[in-house]
C-alpha cells in the first residue's frame, strides 16, 4: 500500500490512528470523571456517545453544518445525563442499574431515530492539515489532526485547573468525597450530581459525534466499538485526574490503532487478537489497579457502593 | 471582634419516626460560658445539637440565640448567625488538602479562587494558634487526632461566636486534649466566644466547663453549675440510680502459654507507607497485653493484620503455636476474635439490621443456619438476648445499625463478639466514644474474660484505659515496639516520652 515508507509506516500509522481511536475515548473519559468526582458512575455513557452519534450525524445532514451537529450531541448528551442524575436522585435507586438502562435507551433511540439517515452523507468536520503541503502525501495524513481532538486536549488541563481553582470545581469534589461534609456547609448534594452527570453526558455526546462526523465518518448501527463502556475503565486508569485521562485515552487509542496499522502493512494473522488489544488492555489495568493491598488513592468516597 | 452569643432550646421535641428522641428540652446556656452537655449514649445530645445547627429540624419548640427566636433552616442559616459545630462524626473532605477544607467551610468560595491570597491568610491564621497542621497535606493522611484538630481549627477561622463540640476530645490524647481545651477556654474567658461541649469524660468537664446540662432518654434530667455537682450526682442524674459496674477482681493467677505470637511484622499503609517496621509481641492466656501509642504509629495496621485484613509483608503470626492464617476458619478454630476500632465501619455493615449484625459470626452454623437456609426466627431470638444483656438501645432488632447512636453501635458489636468462646481478643479502642456506664461495663467484660483465660491484646490511645486494666504494657511507636514493662513496673513518664520519641 505505501511502498514509500514501508515498515516506519507501523509507528506513524499507529501514532496517526492513536489520535484519531482516542479522541473519542478522550470524550467519554473526561465526561465520566467529572460524573464520578461527584460521586456518580454513569455506566451509560455508551448509550450517549450512540445517540451523540446519530443525533450530531443527523442535525449536520439536516442543516448543512457539522458543529451545529457537535453542539446538538452534546445537548443531546447532556439530556441523559439529566436524566441519570435525576433517577438516581431518587431514594433506593442504583447509579449502576440506571446507567446500565440507560445504556439499552440510548442506544435503542438511536437506532429508531437513526434508520433515515443510514445512507444519506452529510457533511463532516474537517481536518486540519498540520503539515502544510510540506510532507509526502502519506505522511500528511498522519500529521491532519482533527479539531475535536484539540478541543479535548485543551478542555483536560482546563477541566483539572477548575478543580482545584474555581468555586464549581471545590463543590464538586467535595460532593464526590463526603456528602455529609457538603450538608455540614449547607450545600445540597443532589443539584451538584445532577448537574455533574448532564456535564459528563455532554462531553461523551461529543465523543459520538466525532465517531458520526470525523472518523469513520457516516452513521450505522455498529458505530461504536464500546468506547462508552470503557470510560470507567479509563478514569481509573487515570485516578480520576483529567490531565492523566488524555494519556490513558492516548494509551487505548494507541492499543486499539494496533490492528489496523499492522493490517495496513500486510501483517495479517491474528488480526483479530490485535483488535482485542483495548479490551485486554482494560483487562490487565483493572488487575493491576485493584489489588487488595493499595486502596485507589484520589477515589471520591461517595463513589458507587462506598455509598 | 465579634462577641460571644447566647443559646437556649425552649420544649425541642424531636421524633424520628414513631420513635421520640427528644422530649421538649429546654436548656440555657449564657453568653461566654463553656456548657457541657451530658448523657448516656443514645440520650439525644447529638440530636439536640443538631436541631439548634439545622441539621435536623426540630417537631416542636424553639431555639434562641443571643435572646431572639430564630428559625435556623439549615446549617448554612446557623453559619450565617455566628453558629458552628464540630460533629462527632468528621465532616472533612477526605480527598482534599487541608487548605481546600478551610476554604469550603466558609461557604463563601469565590467563583475562581486566589490562592495565594487565601494561602497567606490561612498562615497568618495558623501562626497565631497553638497547635497548627500543614495546610498542603491531604486530610486522609493525617492521624486522626490531627483531623480532628483541623475540625477545630476550621470553626476558629471561621470566626464563630457560638460553637458546638461534639466529642472533640475522644480521639485525642489527654494532653492534646488539654491543650486544645485550655486554648478554647481562653477564648471563652476573652468574651469572645460561648461553647457547648458534648462529652464522656468527667474530668474534662470538671476541669473547663462551668455549667452543666444532663439528657437522659430525650429528656433534660438535670442542670447546675459543675462546682455545686459531684462526680457521683452527675453519673447518678445520667445512669439514673443504678451504680457502675465494677471491673471483677483480677484473679492473681499467673499468665498461662504464649497464645498470640507475631515477630517482625513489616506492612505498608494504604498509600504504600511502611507503618509496621519489624514489630514483635507475645500475649499469653489469662494475660491482658496493653499496647499504648499516638494514633497512626502501626496500630491500625497490627489489627489489621490479626484481623486478616491486610497481608503483612514480612514476619509470622503464630496463635497455639501455629501459623495463623486470619480466616474465618482459623479464627474458628483458635477461637480469635478481633475487634477493630471505628465499628460501624469496620465491624458491621451499616445498612443491615441489629440483628443480622448480632448474628454475622453464627448466621452460618445451626440454629441459626439450616442447611442453606437461614432462620429468622433463630437470628431475632439470639438478637433479643444479646440485645436485653448488653441493653443495646435500638427502637427494634429489625433497624439497620447506622442509624443507632455511635455508643450503641459499639454496644452491639462489643455484645456480638465478648459472647463468643474466646481464646485471643484483640481490641481497639474499645471505649471510645462509650459514656461512663458502658465504659464501666466493658471494662469488666475484658477482665471477665481474662479471668477466664483469654488473651487479650488491649490496643488503645487511651493511657488510663491501659494502665488500669493490662497486667503488661507496651508501647508501639514509628511501627516498632518501643517499650515494654509488667504493669507493676510500668512508669507513666517513660510510656509518655517512648510514645512520642522516633
Ligand atoms: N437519623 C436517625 N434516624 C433514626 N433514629 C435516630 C437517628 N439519629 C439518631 N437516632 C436515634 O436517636 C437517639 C439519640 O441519638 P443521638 O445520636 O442523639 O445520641 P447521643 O446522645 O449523641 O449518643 P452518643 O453518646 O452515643 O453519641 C438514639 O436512640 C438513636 O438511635
Ligand atoms: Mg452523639
Amino acid at each position: 500500500m505505501d511502498g514509500d515508507l514501508g515498515l516506519w509506516g507501523v509507528p506513524l500509522a499507529i501514532f496517526a490512528g492513536a489520535i484519531r481511536v482516542s479522541t473519542p475515548f478522550l470524550f467519554v473519559s473526561l465526561g465520566e470523571c467529572i460524573t464520578e468526582k461527584a460521586g456518580r458512575i454513569n455506566l451509560g455513557l455508551e448509550g450517549t456517545l450512540v445517540f451523540g452519534a446519530m443525533a450530531g450525524y443527523a442535525i449536520s445532514y439536516n442543516t448543512g453544518s457539522p458543529w451545529l451537529g457537535v453542539l446538538a450531541a452534546a445537548l443531546a448528551g447532556s439530556l441523559f445525563g439529566v436524566l441519570h442524575g435525576l433517577i438516581c436522585s431518587l431514594p433506593k435507586v442504583n447509579d449502576v442499574a440506571v446507567g446500565i438502562a440507560l445504556m439499552l435507551l440510548g442506544t435503542g433511540l438511536a437506532f429508531f431515530f437513526g434508520k433515515p439517515y443510514i445512507q444519506p452523507k452529510a457533511p463532516i468536520l474537517p481536518g486540519f492539515d498540520l503539515s502544510f503541503g510540506l510532507l509526502p502525501p502519506r505522511l500528511a495524513e498522519a500529521a491532519t489532526i482533527n479539531p475535536l481532538f484539540l478541543i479535548g486536549l485543551a478542555a483536560a488541563p482546563i477541566l483539572a485547573w477548575g478543580f482545584r481553582n474555581t468555586r464549581t470545581g471545590l463543590v464538586v469534589r467535595m460532593v464526590g468525597d463526603s456528602g455529609d461534609a457538603a450538608k455540614a456547609v449547607g450545600i445540597a448534594a443532589m443539584p451538584v450530581r445532577v448537574a455533574a452527570t448532564a456535564a459528563g453526558g455532554f462531553f461523551a455526546g461529543i465523543g459520538g459525534a466525532f465517531l458520526s462526523l470525523y472518523y469513520p465518518g457516516s452513521w450505522n448501527e455498529a458505530l461504536s466499538s464500546g468506547q462508552g463502556l470503557m470510560a470507567v475503565a479509563l478514569v481509573i486508569f487515570a485516578r480520576w485526574n483529567p490531565v492523566a485521562c488524555v494519556w490513558a485515552a492516548f494509551v487505548f487509542g494507541g492499543a486499539g490503532a494496533l490492528g489496523p496499522a499492522l493490517q495496513s502493512v500486510g501483517v495479517t494473522q491474528g488480526y483479530y487478537l490485535f483488535n482485542a488489544a483495548p479490551y485486554l488492555l482494560t483487562l490487565v489495568i483493572m488487575a493491576v489497579m485493584c489489588s487488595r493491598k493499595q486502596s485507589l488513592a484520589g477515589m471520591p468516597a461517595e463513589l458507587g457502593i462506598a455509598r | 471582634m465579634s462577641d460571644a452569643l447566647s443559646l437556649e432550646t425552649v420544649g425541642l421535641t424531636k421524633r424520628f419516626g414513631a420513635f421520640t428522641a427528644l422530649d421538649a428540652v429546654s436548656i440555657k446556656v449564657r453568653a461566654g460560658s463553656l456548657h457541657a452537655l451530658l448523657g448516656e449514649n443514645g440520650a439525644g445530645k447529638s440530636t439536640l445539637v443538631k436541631c439548634v445547627m439545622g441539621y435536623y429540624h426540630a417537631d416542636d419548640g424553639d431555639v434562641l440565640i443571643g435572646d431572639r427566636g430564630q428559625e435556623i433552616g439549615s446549617p448554612r442559616a446557623a453559619a450565617a448567625l455566628g453558629l458552628g459545630m464540630v460533629y462527632q462524626h468528621f465532616t472533612l473532605v477526605p480527598n482534599m488538602s487541608v487548605a481546600e477544607n478551610l476554604l469550603l467551610a466558609s461557604g463563601k468560595v469565590p467563583a475562581v479562587v486566589d490562592w495565594k491570597a487565601e494561602r497567606a491568610k490561612m498562615t497568618r491564621f495558623m501562626d497565631s494558634m497553638p497547635f497548627r497542621v500543614p495546610l498542603d497535606r491531604p486530610i486522609s493522611a493525617l492521624a486522626i487526632g490531627e483531623k480532628q484538630k483541623v475540625e477545630i481549627l476550621k470553626q476558629l477561622y471561621l470566626d464563630r461566636r457560638l460553637l458546638i463540640l461534639d466529642e472533640p476530645t475522644s480521639v485525642l490524647t489527654p494532653d492534646e486534649a488539654d491543650e486544645v481545651l485550655g486554648f478554647l477556654r481562653g477564648l471563652v474567658d476573652q468574651g469572645r466566644l460561648t461553647i457547648v461541649m458534648i462529652s464522656h469524660k468527667l474530668r474534662e468537664i470538671y476541669a473547663y466547663a462551668e455549667e452543666v446540662s444532663v439528657l437522659r432518654q430525650g429528656k433534660l434530667v438535670g442542670a447546675g453549675r459543675t462546682a455545686d455537682l459531684a462526680a457521683p450526682e452527675l453519673t447518678r442524674m445520667m445512669v439514673g440510680v443504678e451504680t457502675l459496674a465494677q471491673p471483677a477482681a483480677r484473679a492473681p493467677k499467673p499468665a498461662g502459654d504464649v497464645v498470640l505470637d507475631a515477630s517482625g511484622l513489616v506492612a505498608a499503609d494504604d498509600r504504600g507507607r511502611r507503618a509496621l517496621d519489624g514489630a514483635s509481641l507475645a500475649v499469653r492466656a489469662g494475660e491482658i497485653l496493653g499496647l499504648a501509642g499516638v494514633s497512626g504509629n502501626g496500630q491500625r495496621e497490627l489489627v489489621e493484620i490479626l484481623a486478616g485484613q491486610r497481608d503483612p509483608e514480612a514476619g509470622a503470626v503464630k496463635v497455639h503455636g501455629e501459623r495463623y492464617a486470619a480466616d474465618r476458619a482459623a479464627a474458628r478454630k483458635h477461637k480469635v476474635v478481633c475487634l477493630p476500632e471505628e465499628p460501624l465501619k469496620n465491624a458491621s455493615v451499616p445498612t443491615m439490621s441489629v440483628a443480622e449484625n448480632l448474628a454475622l459470626r453464627r448466621f452460618d452454623l445451626a440454629p441459626m443456619a439450616r442447611g442453606p437456609w437461614l432462620s429468622d426466627g433463630a437470628i431475632r431470638r439470639a438478637a433479643e438476648k444479646l440485645i436485653g444483656e448488653y441493653r443495646i438501645r435500638t427502637r427494634s432488632p429489625a433497624t439497620p445499625i447506622a442509624e443507632l447512636s455511635g455508643g450503641n453501635v459499639q454496644r452491639t458489636v462489643l455484645a456480638r463478639d465478648l459472647s463468643e468462646e474466646i481464646d485471643l481478643l484483640v481490641v481497639a479502642n474499645p471505649c471510645f466514644g462509650l459514656d461512663v456506664k458502658a465504659t464501666a461495663e466493658i471494662r469488666a467484660a475484658l477482665v471477665a474474660q481474662r479471668n477466664k483465660g483469654a488473651a487479650i491484646l488491649l490496643v488503645s490511645e487511651d493511657l488510663d484505659e491501659i494502665l488500669e486494666l493490662s497486667d503488661r504494657v507496651a508501647v508501639i511507636a514509628s511501627g516498632k515496639i518501643a517499650y515494654e514493662a509488667p504493669i507493676a513496673a510500668a512508669d507513666r513518664q517513660e510510656i509518655g516520652k517512648r510514645m512520642v520519641a522516633h
